[in-house]
C-alpha cells in the first residue's frame, strides 16, 4: 500500500512537471494549452488516487471522508478541467491570434 | 503505519511548478497565455490543497479545494466568452 501511494505521487509530481515545462517552454498558444491542460489533468489524477489511496488505507471516519473528498475532487478535475481549456483555445482562436509559423488557417477559412 | 510526509513533500514540489506557471503568467505575450498560465494555476492549487490537507489531516482544506475547483471552472469559462469578444 505505501509502495502504491509513493508511485501515485510520484507519477503526479512528474507529470505536473511537465506541464509546468510546456507552459514555461512552448511557442504558442495552443501548443500551451494542449501540453499544460493535458499533463497537469494527468498528474493531478494521480495525486488525487495517491490521497484517496491513503484515506482508504488510514480506514476510520476521517480517513473515509478524505478518499471520498479526494475522489470527487478527481472527478471534478475531470469533467471541468477539458472543458476549460477547449474554451480557451476556441477563444484564442476567435481572438485573431495565429499558431506558431503558421501560413494557412484553414480553421479560419471555413468560417 | 502510513506517515503523512510524502504528502507534504509532494505539495512542495507542486508548489514550485505553480511558482515556475506564474513566471508564464507575468512574462505571457498575450491575454490568452495568460489565462492558460492561470487555469493551470488553479489545477495545480486544487491538487496542493488536497495533498495539504492528507498531509495536516484536515479535511477542511479538501472542502476548500472542491469549492475552489467548481469556482475556477466557471471564471475560466467567463474568461474565454471574455477574449472572444464579450458577451453578445
Amino acid at each position: 500500500m505505501n509502495a502504491l501511494i509513493y508511485a501515485f505521487l510520484a507519477i503526479g509530481a512528474v507529470f505536473n512537471g511537465l506541464g509546468a515545462v510546456a507552459l514555461l517552454r512552448f511557442p504558442d498558444v495552443y501548443t500551451r494549452v494542449h501540453g499544460a491542460t493535458k499533463c497537469t489533468t494527468f498528474g493531478s489524477i494521480f495525486s488525487l488516487l495517491g490521497v484517496a489511496v491513503y484515506g482508504f488505507a488510514q480506514g476510520g471516519g476521517i480517513g473515509g471522508t478524505m478518499a471520498v473528498r479526494a475522489f470527487l475532487a478527481l472527478v471534478f478535475l475531470l469533467l471541468t478541467n477539458p472543458t476549460g481549456s477547449h474554451a480557451l483555445a476556441r477563444a484564442a482562436h476567435r481572438a485573431g491570434i495565429k499558431p506558431f509559423r503558421a501560413v494557412v488557417d484553414r480553421l479560419e477559412e471555413r468560417r | 503505519m502510513i506517515v503523512a510526509l510524502p504528502f507534504g513533500v509532494a505539495a512542495a514540489v507542486l508548489l514550485g511548478f505553480i511558482l515556475a506557471s506564474m513566471v508564464r503568467l507575468g512574462i505571457g505575450p498575450t491575454a490568452a497565455d495568460r489565462a492558460v498560465a492561470l487555469d493551470t494555476i488553479n489545477t495545480l492549487v486544487v491538487a496542493t490543497m488536497i495533498l495539504l490537507g492528507a498531509a495536516f489531516g484536515q479535511v477542511v482544506l479538501m472542502d476548500v479545494a472542491l469549492v475552489y475547483a467548481l469556482l475556477s471552472f466557471v471564471s475560466t469559462l467567463y474568461i474565454a466568452r471574455y477574449l472572444e469578444g464579450g458577451l453578445k
